[in-house]
Order: C-alpha cells, then structure tokens, then sequence
C-alpha cells in the first residue's frame, strides 16, 4: 500500500528562466496532469477498497454486524493467490478465482463458527468476537507462514504506458475492469437473482423474510460467501499491484474499507462503491500534493468528519421507512 | 377432524409466561377469529403458529403433520402463509418485487404468475402500483401488499394480524370485503383483530384470549350475543 504512489508524487516544477508567463502556463499545464495522474491513481486504489468495503457493507446491511475480521479475509486471498501463482502455477485469472473461492468458504466458516451462535446475544459479543477472529486469522497466518513478508509473483506483464504525459500501467487497468465487472455482477446478483432478493428482503426485516419462506441462515451464510470472495479478489489484486503481500496487510486496507463504506452509508452496496472510490482519490490527491504521511490521516478525517455532518452517510437515509 | 390443532402450547419471553398452555382449532373451509386486548397473546400465538416462535410443551399439528420444531420455511411450503402485524412489507422492494418475495417458496413460474394474476383480480390498486416502491404506499394499499404477498404462496390457511389496524372506517370495510373474497375461493382463514365486531361478524367461530389463556370460544354469532364479550369488547 505504500511507496508506488509516493513515486508519482513528486511535484516537478519547471524552472523557467526565458519567462514568467510561459513558465506559468507550464506550472498550470504540470498542475493539471499532476491532478489527473493522481484520479487515475486514486481510481485504482478506490477500487480496491471498494471490493472490500463490498463486504463489509453486505455482512452490516444483513447481520448489522461489523466483521472485524473482514481485512484479514482479504490477507488470507492474498496468501491463497500468491500460493496459487508459486506453488500451483497457475495463471492470473484461476488464481484469482481461487483465492475468491477460498476466501468465501472461510467467510462462511467463520460466520457459522463464530458469529451463528451469538446471533440472539447482545450486539457487544458478536463485536469483540469479530476481533477476537481478525486476531485468530492474523497470527495464525504468521504462525504457520512466518511474519516474513513474500514477493508476489508478476502474474501480470508489468508494462507501463505513457498518454499525454500520463502513467497509467498496465496492471492499474487490470485492477479497475476487474473490479468493474466484479461490481456488475454484485449489482446484478443483488437485483435480480432469488438469492440476492433474498438478501435485500432479510436484511430489511428478518422477521417478515423468514414469512416469506427464506431461509435467513443460508441467506446469510450466502451474503458472506459473496463478501468474502470479493475480499479475496481485492487482496489479489492488491498483491500483484504492490508485488509485497504479509500477515497483517489487511489491518490497514480493512479500516480504511470500514471508513469507505460507512462514508457511502452502511448497508448501502452503491454507497460502498462510491465510498471507496472517493476515499482512493482523497488519499491519492493528499499524497500527490501534500504529503504521503497524511494519507491515513485524511482517511481517518473523512471518517470523523461524515460521523459528525451525516452519520448515515452519503446516501443514507435518516431511517427505514416501516409505517 | 381440524386443519389445524394447536394443544397446550406455553410460550415464553425471558422470564415473561406469554402464551399459558393455548388449545385451539381451525375447521377447513371456516373464518376462525381471535379476539382480546392489547398483549392478550394473539400475535403471539400466530407467530408460533408460523415457527416464529417455539413452545416449550404440546404441539401444533396441520392436516395431521407436526409443525413445532419445523422451520418457517417447512411451515410456508405445507400451505400456512402469515400476513403479519403492521403489514411488515419491503419497503425497499417494487409492489411486484414484494408479491414475489411472496412466492419464494414455489419453483413453478407458470403457476406463480396465475397466482399474481388472481391477486391483482383481488386488488387492482396494486397492479396499477406494480412499479412503484411500496414504502411509498398508503397504508390501505400496503395493507393490501402485504395482504396479496401472503396470498403468493397459494395457501391453505392464511394467517392474518390486525389487518384493519390504522385503517380508516372505509378501508376497514374494504379490507374485510377481500378477507370474505379470499375465504370464499377456498383459504381458510384465522383472523387476529382488536376490532371484535368486524372480526366475528365474518367469522364462523371466535376464541376470546385474556393475558395468554383462552377465556371464552364458540360459534361467532354466540359470542356476539354474550353479554361478557359485548361488556369488554364490543362497546356495551
């Protein structure tokens, strides 16, 4: 997560001997290719943790629980792509789908062994269990795969290519159409298939769902399958853009997810779209023009920010509508 | 023989006796109405009916199969649908989507769209509203949503809460007309309502629940005449 932005942002400002005005023109002309470079960067970041602001959103929406354990679900489909590209060999898009398979079935696990036997205990036990599982997968990770951090394999060509003075590499790209395509397929799963009215219809009222016939348990076993894949992809992704994957990369991206997804209104699967692509730009525009250090300080700003003016969130809604 | 049979159930919440040992039955083909106060236990008793909620003794038993220990959605696929208190509709679900959700259960596409086709006979607002979301829906309307919803899952016994509650006198007057539709094309019905009067008046038999127990049952016309109910709960 960090380093490869810093890189782009460095402010080159020309010095102009021959003349005021043309060098000002210049400063305008660098200022906004500087901008630009950092949206697309942004956009890139963004995406990603809209993958994993994805899950989070989908587990509130459905169990108002936030799964603390969500960042390192990512973390476990980093590790599973990086074995999968190593040990398997496989290519970029089987380990990517493998790494969404393995992650989804532990989301499912860890609902069912953790979180299905608290669901009619008080909101604060399931909460400290979601850390107590982050813990869990964390250091067990560290134990059985050592603190070491791994090199990512390049499962993609690492080209670079130059328009009007912009970068854009060839693996940025990738990481937006595949997060592109993964959000259509949500938006269509959720809409119009029976299993994702399903989804809508429990997480708007359990009570009345379970009167429609739906099975709220497999409901949700589902809503975290689908979560935690989309984590897994994300922690892929992010593996081959910082070629450097370790046990508690997700700490940081998790929070950040969390902070995303509460800024497009929790619960809210477009909010945790645009949450998190406007969290990827903030960041990407603070490092480009002020400094990297502030990065997570802008993030944690947002967030303390969106709590005072709109606790629900940019397209929240004040409260659900029950006459 | 009674569609269904509900024997000595006892529900509780926490520490809170709710229901204390309910018998009662529903004859196939009949309105059967259950009327009381405020926390007498009625919705209670529906929502146990509909595996909500579990009884710690006795059983419940439809068309001779045990229901207690069933899943809701065993419960909703052997012909019971609840029509819940408050309507409980998907506010952020389309009129259709919501009428959908009521089919969840059936795999049949052609038989469910005969289905949608009857309840959009039963209540033509909802058609023209099919589009709209239905938070955005009066409260007659949404009690008709949640009417037809109920409706979707094509059962044999329809399970209706309060479905006059809030309602203007008109409405009111409306809704029953549709419950005698429903009950009149074969659904047996058991009807939860604080409106005693309405309730029995379209009803074949009543059971009267005070603080969880049975207190009084008969055939409607009876308990309309008893002097106890028309004291407590039909105004004199």
């Amino acid at each position: 997560m960090y380093g490869r932005s810093i890189r782009y942002g460095v402010l080159h400002i020309p010095i102009e001997i021959e003349g005021i005005r043309r060098g000002a023109i210049m400063l305008g002309d660098t200022l906004f290719l500087q901008f630009i470079q950092q949206l697309i960067n942004g956009i890139s970041l963004g995406s990603i943790y809209a993958l994993i602001a994805l899950g989070y959103t989908m587990v509130y929406g459905i169990m108002k629980l936030i799964n603390f354990a969500h960042g390192d679900v990512y973390m476990v489909g980093a590790y599973v792509g990086f074995f999968a590209a190593t040990a398997v060999r496989l290519p970029f898009f089987p380990s990517i789908l493998l790494a969404m398979v393995v992650t989804g079935v532990l989301g499912m696990a860890v609902e069912r062994l953790a979180y299905k036997p608290l669901r009619h205990s008080p909101k604060i036990a399931i909460l400290t269990t979601a850390i107590g599982v982050s813990l869990f997968l964390e250091y067990t990770t560290m134990l059985v795969l050592t603190p070491q951090p791994r090199t990512f394999p390049p499962l993609l060509p690492e080209t670079i290519y130059t328009v009007g003075g912009l970068i854009v590499s060839f693996q940025q790209l990738v990481i937006l159409v595949v997060s592109i395509i993964l959000m259509i397929l949500l938006t269509y799963v959720v809409n119009h298939t029976k299993m994702g009215k399903a989804m809508r219809a429990v997480s708007y009222d359990p009570d009345a769902a379970q009167l429609m016939g739906i099975n709220v348990d497999k409901t949700i076993s589902f809503t975290f399958f689908v979560g935690s894949s989309l984590a897994g992809a994300a922690g892929v992704l992010v593996g081959i853009y910082y070629n450097s994957i370790e046990p508690l990369m997700g700490i940081m991206p998790g929070m950040k997810a969390f902070i995303a997804a509460v800024l497009g209104g929790i619960g809210i699967i477009p909010g945790a779209m645009a949450g998190g692509l406007i969290l990827g730009i903030v960041e990407a525009l603070i490092s480009g023009f002020i400094s990297s250090t502030f990065r997570d300080a802008a993030a944690f700003a947002i967030l303390i920010i969106i709590l005072l003016i709109k606790p629900t969130g940019l397209l929240g809604k004040n409260e659900h509508e029950k006459v | 023989m009674p569609m269904l049979q509900l024997e000595d159930i006892n529900v509780y919440y926490g520490a809170i006796h709710a229901l204390k040992g309910i018998t009662l039955s529903v004859e196939e083909g009949q309105i059967v109405s259950l009327i009381g106060a405020n926390g007498a236990g009625k919705t209670t008793t529906l929502r146990t009916i509909s595996g909500l909620l579990r009884s710690k003794t006795g059983g419940i038993t439809f068309f001779d199969k045990p229901l207690q220990k069933k899943s809701a959605e065993y419960i909703v696929c052997s012909g019971i649908s609840h029509c819940p208190e408050g309507r409980r509709i998907f506010a952020n679900m389309t009129v259709s989507e919501n009428l959908e959700m009521g089919a969840f259960t059936r795999k049949d596409k052609k038989e469910v769209a005969a289905t949608l086709k009857t309840v959009y006979e039963h209540f033509p607002r909802l058609k023209e509203r099919m589009f709209q979301m239905a938070g955005t829906l009066s409260g007659g309307e949404q009690q008709m949503l949640a009417m037809g919803r109920a409706l979707m899952s094509k059962p044999k016994l329809l399970l209706l809460d309060e479905p006059s509650m809030g309602l203007a006198p008109l409405l009111v007057k409306e809704i029953f007309t549709i419950i005698k539709e429903i009950h009149e094309i074969g659904t047996t019905v058991l009807l939860v309502e604080q409106n005693a009067r309405m309730a029995l008046s379209i009803s074949d038999y009543a059971y009267v629940l005070e603080t969880g127990k049975i207190s009084l049952q008969g055939e409607a016309r009876a308990l309309s005449e008893s002097e106890d109910v028309k004291k407590a709960y039909l105004g004199g």
